[in-house]
Order: C-alpha cells, then sequence, then structure tokens
C-alpha cells in the first residue's frame, strides 16, 4: 500500500519500526498533493516547506530516542478558521484573504506539541456557513469520489483532502454539522466533541455556543489519537469543560453486546433519501448482529432544531462577525471617505451573500422588540431539545441517526434553492443545539458516492462511540475503500 | 409664574484599579505608549476568547457592599452590540438585565445640615474601550484618526442612581460621597481628568408638585465637578427656557462643550443605537457564593460617612474639620494613627489640616506619597508640647521633614532649631530690643497693648524665631512695668 492510502496509526508503526521516516511519509504526501490537489482543489495555503523542516525535526528526535506520539511525523491539513500563527487563515473569506495570525489555535499548541506535521490550511465554505463549500470566496473544491459532486460543507477542504489522500487527517469544525456532513459525503469518519471538549481558543467563531472542532480521519482508530491529542481543558476557553480526557484507544476493540442504541423516529422523516435509509437499517442490522439492543425511540422537540439553529447561529454570528469593519486587520475598502461609508463598503464588499444573508437574519433576531419572539425564545426550545437527549440518556448508551439526507450532490443543485441546504442539515444541527458529542462514519455507498452514518452519545461519553464506531467498522469493509483519482 | 424643579439622575462609570484587564492579563496602567498594554484577546484578533478576572467580581461586591446593595448571587454577562473604531470587537461585554449589584443607597450631607438618601438603582461590571485621536475634532470632520487600544478592556463599574438629586449641589455632594467611598474601599483611583472617573447626567425639570417626571436628557463629557455642576445648571436652564417659550424637550443625548459653557446635541432618541443584547455566549455565569461575600466584607474598611460621625461625636470635631480629615483614607487613617500617640484632637486636625497640608500640597504630594510616617507628627506635637520648639518653629521643620524623612528631633538638633528657653540669655535680648525701641515702650505706657506684640517680633528677629515665645512675653511685660 502507498503511504498516502495508509492511517495515522499504521505510518505510526512503520516508523517506529525504524521502516520509513517522517520525511519520507512527508515527501510523498507533497508529490501526492502535487498531483491531486489540482482536480480535489481543497488547499487555500500549503505549507510544504514549514512541513518538511518539522518532519526531519520529527525524525531527529526519533532517532535520539524519545518517545513520541503517535501523531509525530504525520502529515496533517487544518481547516481555514483556525488561527495558525505565521501562517495565513483566511476562513475563505475575501475579508481575511491576507490575514496572518499572531498566535496558534489551542488545537494547533497541541499537534505540534505531539509533533503533526502540517501541509496546508484548507478550504471551507466562507465564515464556515454552508454544507457545500460552494460559498468559499476562493474557489469550490471537488468531491475525490465524484469531481462532479460537492464534498459538502463547511468543511469541504478538510474532508476532500483526506479522502484523497492529500492528509492522513485533517481538523474541521462543526457548527451544525460543518464536520459530520462532509465527512459522510468523502466516505470519512468525523467527530464532532461534546461542547466544551475541545477548547476553541483560536477558532474563528462563527456561533460561539454550537461551534466545536474535530477530526476527520480514514477510521475510527485514527479519531480516537486524534482526540486524544486535542481534547481538554483550557484556562484560555471560559466554555471548556474540566473534565480528564480518558485514554480513547481503551474503547477500541470491544465487545458491544447488550449495548441500548436508541434510533429516533423523528430522524426518518420526509426528505431523506430512500437508499440512504436503506443503508443505515443496514447498518443497524449489522449492530444488532453485534449483540447491540436496538430500539426506535421518540424525541418530539427534533421538528424544531431548524428553526432554532437558524435563529441562534446567525444571532450569534452577527456579533461574532462584528469585528471584521476594516479598522484593525484584514480587507478595508480604501475608496471610503469617512467611517460610516468605510464599515458598510468594506462589509458589504468584504462579505459574500451567504455571510451577509446570515448576519442580517441574526441582527433581526437580535433586535429590540424581536428578542423575545426570536432569540430568547429559540433559547427556551434548545432547553427542551436538550432534555430530549437526557431523557434519551437514561435509557441508551448511543443514538443511531442517518448523517446527511442523501450522498454527495452535484455542483449548484442545491446552491439555487438555499432552503432545500438548509434542510440538509436537519439530522446534524439538532445534535449541537444539544451539545452532544456525534461521530458520523461510512455505512455503505450509492453509485460510488458513500453514505455516512451517525452515532450520538451523552456529553463527555465519546469513548461510548468509539467503542461502538469500532466495533462496527471491524465487521464492515466501508473504510477500506479509497476514491480513485483520475491523475 | 410656574416654579419648576429639576430631577437629575447620573450614571457613573469607574475604572476598577485591577492590575490586569477585565478579560485578558495585559496591564491596566495609565499613560503608556499608544497599543503598548495589548493582546491578541483584547484587540479582539479573530479567534480569541474572554476569561474574566475574578478580581472585578471582588471589586464589584466591595462597591455592592460599601453602597448597602444587595449582591446578585448569579450573574452572566451579556454583549452590547455597537460599532465605533476604539471597540475591537465592536461589542461591549456588559451586564444588562443581571446586574451584580441592585437596590443600593448612599447618604450625603446638605448645605443646611440635612442628610439626604439617595438611592443607587444598580451597578454592573463591563469593560471599557480604546481612545481615538483625530486629525481634527470629531471623527466627522477628520481627516485621519488613530486608535490607542491600551484602554480597552479595562475594567468598569458602571454605578446607576435613582433620579433622587434636585439640584446640581446635590449632583455634585453624590459623586463626592461615592467617589470617597470608592476610594476608600480601594477600587478605583477616581481620577476624572485621567477619566477613571467618568459622570453621565440624565437631566429634565418640571412643575413643582407634578408628580410624573418631564422628559429627560443625557448629558455626557463632563471632564471635572465644576464641568459637572455647570453642565446640569445650563441644562435645568435651558429645559425651563424650553418650555416657558412653548417648546418641548425632545430626549436625546447631549454633550457639554466646556469652552462654550453649553450643552450641544449629540443624538435623539430615534438615533439612538439598538445594542442587541444577548448573552455572552462565550462566558459561563458566575455564581458568587455567601462566603466569598461574607470573606469581602470583613476586609470593608470604615466608610467616609461613619468616620465623619466618629471623628464628630467621639473625637468632638467640628462636621468641617471632620469633613476635611476624612476628606481621603490614606488622612484619615493618617489622623488615626496620629490620635493614638497624642490625646489631643483639636491639636492634631490643626496640624494635619493646616500646616502639614500646605506643605505637602506645594509639593503636589499626600500623605501616603509622601516620606513621613503617623510617628514623625507624633514627635513633632510632643516637642511642641515640652516647649522644645514653638508653633512657628514647626513650621520650618515640616519642610525639611517631608523633604528628607528625617525624625523632628533630629531636624531641630542638627539645624538648631532648639527654641531658646534660657530665661538670662532672654532676659539680655529683651532688654537691649527695649533700649533700641524707646518709642514702642512710650506707647505702651500710653495704653497701647498692640506694642507689646512688635516688641515680641523684634525679640524673636533676633533670636531668628528660636525664642519661646510665651517666655518672651512674660519677660517683656516684667521689664516694660518695671519701667
Amino acid at each position: 500500500m502507498k503511504f498516502h492510502e495508509m492511517t495515522a496509526h499504521e505510518l505510526s508503526a512503520l516508523m517506529q519500526q525504524g521502516q520509513v521516516s517522517a520525511e519520507e511519509i512527508t515527501r510523498d504526501h507533497i508529490k501526492h498533493v502535487e498531483q491531486v490537489e489540482p482536480s480535489v482543489c481543497s488547499m487555500v495555503s500549503k505549507t510544504e516547506s514549514i512541513a518538511l523542516d518539522r518532519a526531519k525535526e520529527i525524525d531527529q528526535k526519533r532517532a535520539s530516542g524519545e518517545v513520541l506520539s503517535p501523531l509525530a511525523g504525520i502529515p496533517m491539513g487544518i481547516k481555514d478558521n483556525i488561527s495558525t500563527k505565521g501562517v495565513r487563515t483566511t476562513c475563505s473569506a475575501k475579508m481575511l484573504e491576507n490575514y496572518i495570525p499572531t498566535y496558534d489555535a489551542h488545537v494547533m499548541e497541541k499537534l505540534h506539541e505531539a509533533g503533526g506535521v502540517m501541509l496546508g490550511k484548507l478550504n471551507m465554505d466562507e465564515f464556515a456557513m454552508g454544507s457545500s463549500t460552494e460559498n468559499s470566496r476562493f474557489f469550490t473544491t471537488k468531491n475525490p469520489w465524484d469531481l462532479s459532486c460537492v464534498p459538502g460543507g463547511s468543511s469541504g477542504g478538510p474532508a476532500a483532502c483526506v479522502s484523497a489522500g492529500e492528509v492522513v487527517f485533517s481538523l474541521g469544525s462543526d457548527t451544525g454539522g460543518s464536520i459530520r456532513q462532509p465527512a459522510s459525503l468523502c466516505g470519512l469518519v468525523g467527530l464532532k466533541p461534546t461542547y466544551g471538549r475541545v477548547s476553541r481558543y483560536g477558532l474563528i467563531a462563527f456561533a460561539s455556543s454550537l461551534d466545536q472542532i474535530g477530526p476527520f480521519t480514514k477510521d475510527v482508530e485514527d479519531a480516537a489519537l486524534v482526540m486524544e491529542t486535542i481534547a481538554g481543558y483550557d484556562r484560555r476557553d471560559s466554555t471548556s469543560a474540566d473534565v480528564a480526557v480518558p485514554r480513547y484507544r481503551d474503547y477500541l476493540n470491544q465487545d458491544i453486546k447488550g449495548m441500548r442504541i436508541g434510533v429516533p423516529r423523528e430522524y426518518f422523516a420526509e426528505g431523506l433519501e430512500e437508499t440512504t435509509v436503506s443503508l443505515v437499517k443496514q447498518a443497524i442490522k449489522k449492530f444488532e448482529d453485534l449483540g447491540a439492543i436496538v430500539e426506535e425511540i421518540s424525541m418530539p422537540y427534533t421538528a424544531y432544531a431548524l428553526a432554532v439553529y437558524y435563529i441562534i447561529a446567525p444571532a450569534e454570528c452577527s456579533s461574532n462577525l462584528a469585528r471584521f469593519d476594516g479598522v484593525r486587520y484584514g480587507y478595508r475598502d480604501e475608496t471610503a471617505e469617512d467611517i460610516f461609508s468605510m464599515y458598510t463598503k468594506t462589509r458589504a464588499e468584504g462579505f459574500g451573500h451567504e455571510v451577509k444573508k446570515r448576519i442580517m437574519l441574526g441582527t433581526y433576531a437580535l433586535s429590540s422588540g424581536y428578542y423575545d419572539a426570536y432569540y430568547k425564545k429559540a433559547q427556551q426550545v434548545r432547553t427542551l431539545i436538550k432534555q430530549d437527549f437526557d431523557r434519551a440518556f437514561e435509557t441508551y448508551d448511543l443514538l443511531l441517526t442517518p448523517t446527511a439526507i442523501g450522498p454527495a450532490f452535484k455542483f449548484g443543485e442545491k446552491s439555487q434553492d438555499p432552503l432545500s441546504m438548509y434542510l440538509s442539515d436537519i439530522c446534524t444541527v439538532t445534535i449541537n443545539l444539544a451539545g452532544v458529542p456525534a461521530l458520523s462514519m461510512p455505512c455503505g455507498f450509492v453509485n460510488g458516492l458513500p453514505v455516512g452514518l451517525q452515532l450520538v452519545a451523552a456529553p463527555f461519553a465519546e469513548g461510548t462511540i468509539f467503542k461502538a464506531a469500532h466495533a462496527y467498522e471491524q465487521a464492515t469493509e466501508f473504510h477500506k475503500k479509497r476514491p480513485v483519482l483520475e491523475v | 409664574m410656574t416654579q419648576y424643579e429639576a430631577v437629575i439622575g447620573l450614571e457613573v462609570h469607574v475604572e476598577l484599579k485591577t492590575k490586569t484587564k477585565i478579560f485578558c492579563s495585559c496591564s491596566t496602567e495609565f499613560g503608556k505608549a499608544p497599543n503598548s498594554h495589548v493582546c491578541p484577546v483584547c484587540l479582539g484578533l479573530p479567534g480569541v476568547l474572554p476569561v474574566l478576572n475574578k478580581k472585578v467580581v471582588e471589586f464589584g461586591i466591595r462597591t455592592g457592599l460599601a453602597l448597602h446593595a444587595d449582591i446578585n448571587r448569579r450573574n452572566k454577562f451579556d454583549r452590547k452590540n455597537y460599532y465605533y473604531p476604539d471597540l475591537s470587537k465592536n461589542f461591549q461585554t456588559s451586564q444588562f438585565d443581571q446586574p451584580i449589584c441592585e437596590h443600593g443607597a448612599l447618604t450625603i450631607d446638605l448645605e443646611n445640615g440635612e442628610k439626604k438618601v439617595i438611592g443607587i438603582t444598580r451597578a454592573h461590571m463591563e469593560e471599557d474601550a480604546g481612545k481615538l485621536v483625530h486629525n481634527g475634532n470629531t471623527i466627522s470632520v477628520s481627516s485621519g484618526s488613530l486608535v490607542d487600544y491600551n484602554r480597552v478592556g479595562v475594567p468598569l463599574l458602571e454605578i446607576v442612581s435613582e433620579p433622587d438629586m434636585r439640584s446640581a449641589e446635590e449632583a455634585k455632594a453624590y459623586v463626592d460621597e461615592l467617589k470617597k467611598i470608592i476610594q476608600y474601599i480601594d477600587v478605583s483611583d477616581c481620577k476624572m481628568e485621567e477619566g477613571s472617573l467618568r459622570v453621565d447626567a440624565n437631566v429634565s425639570v418640571r412643575p413643582i408638585g407634578q408628580i410624573d417626571f418631564g422628559t429627560r436628557t443625557e448629558t455626557k463629557n463632563m471632564n471635572s465637578f465644576k464641568a459637572l455642576q455647570r453642565a446640569i445648571d445650563y441644562e435645568i436652564a435651558r429645559q425651563i427656557e424650553t418650555i416657558e417659550s412653548g417648546g418641548t424637550i425632545v430626549q436625546e443625548t447631549r454633550t457639554w462643550d466646556d469652552e462654550r459653557g453649553m450643552t450641544l446635541s449629540m443624538r435623539s432618541k430615534e438615533e439612538a443605537h439598538d445594542y442587541r443584547y444577548f448573552p455572552e455566549p462565550d462566558l459561563a455565569p458566575i455564581v458568587i457564593s455567601e462566603e466569598w461575600i461574607e470573606e469581602v466584607r470583613r476586609q470593608l474598611p470604615e466608610l467616609p460617612q461613619s468616620r465623619r460621625s466618629r471623628l464628630v461625636l467621639e473625637d468632638g470635631l467640628s462636621l468641617y474639620d471632620a469633613t476635611v480629615i476624612t476628606d481621603t483614607l490614606a488622612m484619615a487613617d493618617f489622623y488615626d494613627r496620629v490620635r493614638m500617640g497624642i490625646d489631643d484632637a483639636k491639636s492634631i486636625a490643626n496640624l494635619l489640616m493646616g500646616d502639614l497640608s500646605k506643605s505637602l500640597n506645594e509639593l503636589g504630594s499626600s500623605v501616603d506619597e509622601s516620606n513621613i510616617d503617623p510617628a514623625h507628627v507624633i514627635e513633632l506635637i510632643r516637642l511642641m508640647y515640652d516647649g522644645t520648639i514653638s508653633g512657628k518653629i514647626a513650621k520650618q521643620v515640616i519642610p525639611e521633614m517631608l523633604k528628607t524623612g528625617d525624625m523632628p528631633k533630629k531636624i531641630v538638633e542638627e539645624k538648631g532649631l532648639v527654641q531658646m528657653s534660657d530665661e538670662g540669655a532672654l532676659e539680655a535680648i529683651v532688654l537691649s530690643v527695649l533700649q533700641e525701641n524707646p518709642q514702642s515702650v512710650e506707647d505702651y505706657k500710653n495704653g497701647k497693648d498692640k506694642a507689646v506684640g512688635f516688641l515680641v517680633g523684634q525679640v524673636m528677629k533676633a533670636t531668628k524665631g528660636k525664642a519661646n515665645p510665651g517666655l518672651v512675653n512674660k519677660l517683656l511685660k516684667e521689664k516694660l512695668s518695671l519701667n
């Protein structure tokens, strides 16, 4: 097998055995990036020379006998809304096209410590708003399984990049499904951790009470590895939880006999494609074969999740994105003659259509006279949605749902119809509102395009997810399939 | 003619003197090079998050307790959204509907000797904005503006009073007392000229006897106590004049123009911001425990109102003296410590308020910043008591003491300032003065008692002020009556 088709734990074992160096692995990936990137288009910035220096450092450390993290020397890619000191961080936005952070995000400090080798910063929907990466202000990213299809979004770059083998793993961010939906569309494992599990320090905020950073990997074991590295309390993020991080790998290779899995019927609502439903049902059967007890349940407040999400997320974004005004950094319209026109021109041109739409929605929802009817009401319903989950987890260890309403769609297919684009988030947004962890993993293919299932657990029970996901993965072959890219 | 009364409520912003800012670890020091106390967090760079400085909450509790307010056990922060270049995130993190303190009160002394209680609606924690420097008068006519973010994120407490004041004098007395309390509890320097105490005044007028409030205006930009009083007086007069001439008061924000001595319209109610407050999602709610409140309460010093009463009732000082002595905590504490060594409150008050304050003012200093301890003053007063020096010599010792930090006894000895109490030596000088001034002697005999004063002065002159004045008086009178 070629290096760029392997997982982090496989490559790490080879390095430890002395069969290959970090530099060789990095060079192999750089070469592969050169070959496939022109068709995949996942990278906003490439950082090959920094990567090679890092890889050489790792090799020296290993040679001197240092005990290294399993991620040491592993090529990775980072979504372009995670701050990287000295490396352009654009959010795929004209507003931040030339913005270079002066500090590293918490997750970057953790990955540097572990010895991860960053090959590039990855494309996304502008400011993480979208479900197809078509809202990037720079270019669209293609789905490696079918270049005429979208990779999903907003973390389309991180998904496509791993799927195409350009990097071994990547980090994305998930506000309403931005990790799980592209993971589903690109045939990967993607995890949105519990809110507060991973520090948001350095993640350019979209919606503060919903955003979480999480990994894209080729299999469950790699996801556990990355989570062991990036999870944990950070005093710089007041919403990060001071809860010990377990050794997630201890949850792998476990028996799931007797595990109780709930399948909420509201997640199989209208709009879900038949082929997806049947693949998820086959997966349910597989879990039963493995000894899990699967039961249909009801989570009645699911019906309100999209409405609640499209009030809370835009409201927070309207405030979070206020700082992009041309005063301190980023894009500024130079023709403005006074402060007011500088603000309006800078923001009118610096932001794309979708971002402006959400800022306006959020501004409206927070306006005096509307606050109680919209934002406050939405927060109250959010509490009810959380209670749905609390109740479910009194009885069940996990919930199992589809991740997306169908496999990857064609470019332009939904971008003309915003409502259908918003509706495609139906299975994922509820999870962010509840703050619980959820993972998407492949459960089959439709016409050669991957389809994902979603496993949901109680807060901080990522271990339970890994346990079930690994058992299922070991019993199936979907994760071994790689897209064939004509180069 | 209709008689009007003014209704005044004040919003006071005080900068809290924490070492670091409210949401990051940058220094709060005033007057440093522009943008030298900044970091990604207070600059609002993409991706940063706030971390609350617990000291700010402690200062909030302390202020609430000193103002007899209720301390809310559950606190949260909210975002106040508006655009201005001095605000690095274009929202201010503040407290909207759950302020740390509510329902407080403060007592002011009125000129007629009565006391008046002014209600305090609320006090809440928030962050300060930066400073704009315009290449022109205002941002709209400026060809360019520079921003200094050193002040952004400096913690503020906004203290909002009830509309309980009825004149500019009462407003001044309120701010004066509030300032004193805040300085006593050591949560702010309250320097109006450095902007660490800022006052906005809500003013309306109504015919006397009317229960409903008139339409109010909010006046900003008053940078001194004098400006505060002038602005309120101007606003009261303007509003009465407007109503009398058939006009109506517009609810608006006005700014005080100190040079022109008038308030000017800034923005009307229609132009007012919709701040779109919502709970700050980046900060978890803060729960204040009973233990924390009790710990802060134990550390509270005796407050100005109670000190004044004690100095009047127990030490027998006049209200005026007690007010001057307790004006600053430093002076009040200094007084108390001197008082432990000297059982004569009036003498201490006279010395502290008189010669010592005068010398400190000349140096631009204060007791807590000076070279001297209460021990210096105790020794000085004792030297006067035992006749080693006169009050006149004390005036020479004080500046020297402040300059060098030396003890008074040492200064008196080194400078040879010991009072001349040797009767024999003084007698010789008295006799020669009498000889040299026959006219004065004649005057005295003709019943002009004043002549003694002149002769005492001559003796003092001859002894370079060191003669014991009591002894000189006694000797002079003896000799004069002999003559």
